[in-house]
């Protein structure tokens, strides 16, 4: 996807009060945007090579973005191939004081993996190898740079897979949902990315290597793993990560109920999950949504319905036989005028096709969307895309909505016109209202997406500055001098001095 | 009386009421923790009164050790200092629960039974069937991190508590995560609250996410004449399409410890005979779902066992199991008694499941040539727990046990485990490994400790490496 214009437009007023620790990674980490220093720069090649380092303002356009609405220029982009190359890195970041930042496919949805205050970009696309995968205890070790689906390609014909499955599960890799703690349609019953890594191999900021957890389950002494994964790279740039690999279950049902109203499509999604079914994936679909993919994908969808549910149900034959039986029931008695079976694996996969690509499908209809995540507990649906309705009535934008229902995850989609000032401000602030309105329903900000760049100024929704305050000591504490990842994740405290503007959504322009 | 108990006398009354702060001695012996008693007790009845106790105690540098039902503090090392018992029973409230979402917000000191038990008026529950689990407090099941079989499928604490709200070493409230069931906004402190013995912070209320109870549940034991066969059925049982809720590995003494009065005491009634042989291990296994779901667990376990020359299996149905299943959850009881024991020691190993026979039959020649009678629950997941039972308590014995342990550990790090001894006499702690030989992340744990606890006002002294 291409963006349309620069955005995060940001104004920045001096006056950091030194001696704030909350202000210290500005103080220390403020580089010009244009210039490097080119002692830096051959330092970083004789390290790496020439190749693996990239500075010429055209090669830096591509890591100006990732997958959100934000923009940040770095000022240049390396490629480690093993760890002490990683440590080697932050060794020269640390001798000349300039931010790094750890970046995947750049496929994140908040601007985690950009470069917010310049410097240097880690991408970890060089370090991509399985380093082994053993069936028997159904683990496998991974360089970051792995892509997600290619760990699944290729464990599948041992018969295992990798659970977590975001979207962008072709490009997106390890390491990216390490940091983001990624989930996916099908971590329903199976858990996201924290529930599925035993062990990290880091380097920290201060160039300390370390091994957090173990190959065997219950390390001892506090769950590292368990902080490290989710901290949007903010702690660590990760080196190597072990992973639980899952069976692949005997049977798979792939169900799809369409229905005539939202309402009934919500109902229905609480009382499969109240009725002591979990299915693998509980996806929805809204009829808006569902029309753009059948145009694109044509994977029989409805056309002329208000919504449908796409629900996996997995296990022995006899488990999801019977379940997938119990589910159909359920939705037929929440009014569902059709519920399909998929028959066979070509039908199953051309419906999670859809579902998969619904973005790009979405690209075809508007020049530019904006991709919302906030969570909600799952009673709440009904209410909740009633009120992103007459959000979308109030602000007059198109919103679609595709989402993991089963957990109560949204992702509004916003579309609008970038290149209109007056749509981008009022794009972000029907975004906004409806992460405030998850946050009413006792929800969160971000169920998987991260907070990143986009939503470190929504934190104060959620956190009071006592929580915020313990984050921001915990982070320091691995990352002393803030060199790493800066400002995101944790606002900036008041009264340091920086002012945000709301951040002005660049998002994608599609091809004609 | 010294300045500390006269400070405490003076102040702790006006936070939580004179009735509720305990200063006779004969009284805060129960509050002892490794020999050593604490100045005072308090029973605060708020999460407000928490904070305030333990601004109090970071105001006058006094050490804090909360508590639940006090069924879980042989973990650890003996504390450095103990000022204060902070019980956390008076927090009992449920403060949230929605079964429609499947999800649970509860205060520390609530009875984790009685949660479970008005969570099964909802046909729901928490997969955290733990040892002491008639008496246990939701706080102190989560701070000790004691697994429940059930983690088999249902995975550990980590995997289901949403969120969590605690009192700071500032004494301020602060908390992380929510209670929604999927959620990455800010770090996930409340999972280095898991397992922390209270060293970072004291636990008020935990969310949790709650699952649908199985319609039925079933289990199905086999018998072998040898640890490798039954480790193999474990093999072979991971291996099928089946996922069991809880699978375990017995050792032959298992068998008379779950016959014996200790056992009786746990009151799920009796023990099902002839399913258990103090000649054999067991492989045991519970599952769960529709009679058609049964079935086929049961028909291709029975296979599984029959390929590998079972002496004998049984399968244990709504009567026999819970005895037997609340056994297994009881191991660690069970085994502390004084019968088996004057002085039970019993460690906690965890390494790939590929590694159990190896683990098992280091267990099994160390423990011969020490003469040292032990018993072992092995769960599927590769955590094993071995009770070791000294015939006495002298410095011969201790010596037996440190030799033992001292080749688990070392084989620990020898194929890639963790090996720790949660539970043995306080008089061994100090010369015992008891949190195993020294970590490499211990220098990243140590950062964690300080960020929470600075001053270690916290059960200073009881964690990993004396933190």
């Amino acid at each position: 996807m291409r963006r349309a214009s620069p955005a995060g437009a940001r104004r920045k007023i001096d006056g950091a009060r030194p001696g704030d620790y909350s202000c210290r990674e500005e103080a220390t980490t403020t580089h010009p945007a244009t210039s490097m220093d080119t002692r830096l720069l051959n330092d970083l090649k004789k390290l790496l090579g020439a190749d693996m380092v990239l500075h010429q303002p055209e090669e830096l356009l591509l890591y100006e973005y990732d997958g959100s609405v934000e923009t940040a220029r770095p000022n240049c982009v390396v490629f480690p191939r093993n760890k002490e190359h990683v440590q080697g890195i932050v060794a020269l970041a640390n001798r000349y004081q300039v931010p790094l930042v750890g970046r995947g496919a750049g496929t994140g949805l908040s601007g985690g993996a950009l470069a917010r205050r310049g410097g240097i970009i880690v991408s970890f696309t060089r370090m991509n190898r399985i380093l082994e995968v053993d069936v028997e205890n159904q683990r496998a070790i991974v360089q970051p740079g792995v892509v997600n689906a290619e760990l699944t390609a290729a464990t599948a014909p041992l018969g295992l897979y990798y659970a977590p499955d975001p979207s962008s599960q072709k490009a997106c890799t390890i390491g990216g949902n390490v940091s983001e703690n990624s989930g996916g349609p099908h971590t329903l019953v199976y858990g996201v990315t924290t529930n599925h890594v035993l062990s990290l191999e880091a380097v920290l900021p201060t160039g300390e290597l370390i091994r957090i957890g173990s190959q065997a389950v219950d390390s001892v002494g506090y769950d590292l793993p368990g902080l490290f994964v989710g901290s949007e790279g903010t702690l660590a740039l990760v080196t190597e990560v072990t992973v639980r690999l899952m069976r692949i279950p005997e049977m798979v049902k792939t169900l799809l109920a369409i229905f005539n109203t939202l309402d009934d499509t919500t109902e229905t999604v609480a009382a499969i999950t109240a009725g002591g079914i979990t299915p693998a994936a509980c996806e929805m679909l809204d009829g808006w949504t569902l029309r753009a993919v059948e145009a694109y994908v044509h994977a029989g969808f409805p056309l002329d319905s208000a919504a449908v549910l796409l629900i996996d149900i997995d296990g022995t034959r006899e488990e999801a036989e019977l379940q997938a039986e119990e589910v159909a029931e359920v939705c037929r008695k929440h009014n569902a005028r059709e519920v399909r079976v998929a028959r066979d694996t070509r039908e199953r996969d051309l419906l999670w096709k859809g579902r998969k690509n619904a973005f790009g499908a979405v690209g075809r209809f508007s020049t530019t969307y904006y991709v919302q995540d906030g969570v909600i507990p799952r009673t709440k649906l009904p209410q909740t895309l009633r009120r992103i309705t007459e959000i979308s009535e109030k602000y007059g934008f198109q919103i679609g909505n595709i989402f993991h229902a089963g957990d109560g995850n949204l992702h509004p989609l916003i579309l609008f016109d970038a290149r209109d000032e007056k749509q981008l401000r009022g794009a972000v602030a029907a975004a906004d209202e409806i992460i405030e309105f998850c946050v009413q329903m006792g929800g969160a900000i971000t169920g998987e997406h991260g907070v990143g760049m986009e939503k470190d100024r929504l934190m104060p929704l959620i956190f009071n500055e006592t929580d915020l305050d313990l984050m921001r000591h915990v982070r320091d504490a691995f990352n002393p001098t803030g060199l790493l990842n800066p400002e995101k994740v944790l606002p900036i405290k008041k009264g340091c001095g920086e002012i945000y503007s709301r951040p002005l959504p660049a998002a994608g322009a599609s091809p004609p | 009386m010294s300045l500390a108990s006269r400070t405490l006398a003076a102040r702790l009354p006006d936070i939580v009421g004179a009735a509720h702060v305990i200063n006779e001695p004969a009284q805060l012996a129960f509050y002892e923790i490794d020999g050593k008693t604490p100045g005072a007790a308090v029973r605060p009845g708020s999460r407000e009164e928490v904070a305030d106790v333990v601004k109090f105690a970071a105001a006058e540098n006094l050490a804090v050790i909360p508590s639940g039902a006090r069924t879980k503090l042989g973990i650890g090392l003996p504390p450095a200092r103990y000022d204060i018992a902070l019980d956390m029973t008076r927090l009992d409230r449920m403060i949230a629960y929605d079964p429609a979402d499947l999800t649970l917000s509860i205060e520390a000191g609530h009875s984790l039974s009685k949660a479970i038990g008005l969570l099964g008026d909802h046909r729901q529950f928490l997969p955290l069937f733990v040892p002491y689990f008639n008496r246990a407090t939701i706080g102190g099941t989560i701070a000790s991190g004691v697994d429940s079989p059930l983690r088999q499928y249902y995975g550990t604490a980590r995997d289901y508590v949403l969120g969590m709200e605690f009192v700071t070493a500032d004494g301020a409230l602060a908390k992380s995560g929510g209670r929604v069931v999927k959620n990455v906004s800010g770090y996930d402190l409340h999972k280095l609250m898991i397992g922390s013995l209270g060293s970072l912070g004291v636990i008020v209320s935990v969310n949790f996410k709650t699952f649908p109870a199985p319609v039925a549940t079933r289990g199905f034991v086999a018998t072998f004449d040898s640890m490798e066969k039954a480790v193999e059925m474990r093999q072979r049982a991971s291996k099928s399409a089946l996922t069991p809720l809880t699978m375990e590995i017995l050792s032959p003494r298992v068998a008379d410890m779950f016959l014996s009065e200790a056992a009786s005491r746990i009151g799920s009634g009796a023990m099902p005979a002839d399913v258990l042989s103090p000649k054999h291990w067991a492989f045991s296994s519970g599952y769960g779902g529709t009679e058609k779901v049964l079935a086929r667990y049961e028909s291709d376990f029975q296979k599984m066992a029959a390929e590998l020359g079972a002496a004998h299996t049984a399968v244990l149905d709504s009567n026999t199991r819970p005895p037997a299943f609340s056994r297994k959850r009881e191991f660690i009881p069970i085994a502390l008694s004084e019968a088996f024991s004057p002085a039970t020691t019993i460690m906690k190993i965890s390494v790939l499941p590929s590694r159990m026979k190896e683990l098992l039959t280091v267990v099994q020649i160390a423990g011969d040539s020490y003469s040292l009678e032990w018993a072992a629950v092995a769960r599927g997941v590769g955590v094993i727990y071995v009770a070791f039972f000294p015939r006495d308590k002298d410095e011969q014995w201790r010596a037996r046990v440190m030799n033992v342990s001292d080749e688990i550990f070392t084989t620990c790090e020898k194929i890639g485990g963790n090996a720790t001894i949660p539970w043995t006499r306080s008089g061994w702690k100090s010369t015992l490994k008891i949190w195993g030989p020294e970590r490499s992340d211990f220098a990243q744990m140590q950062k964690v400790k300080n960020v929470f606890d600075p001053r270690g006002i916290f059960a200073p002294g009881r964690f990993v490496g004396g933190l």
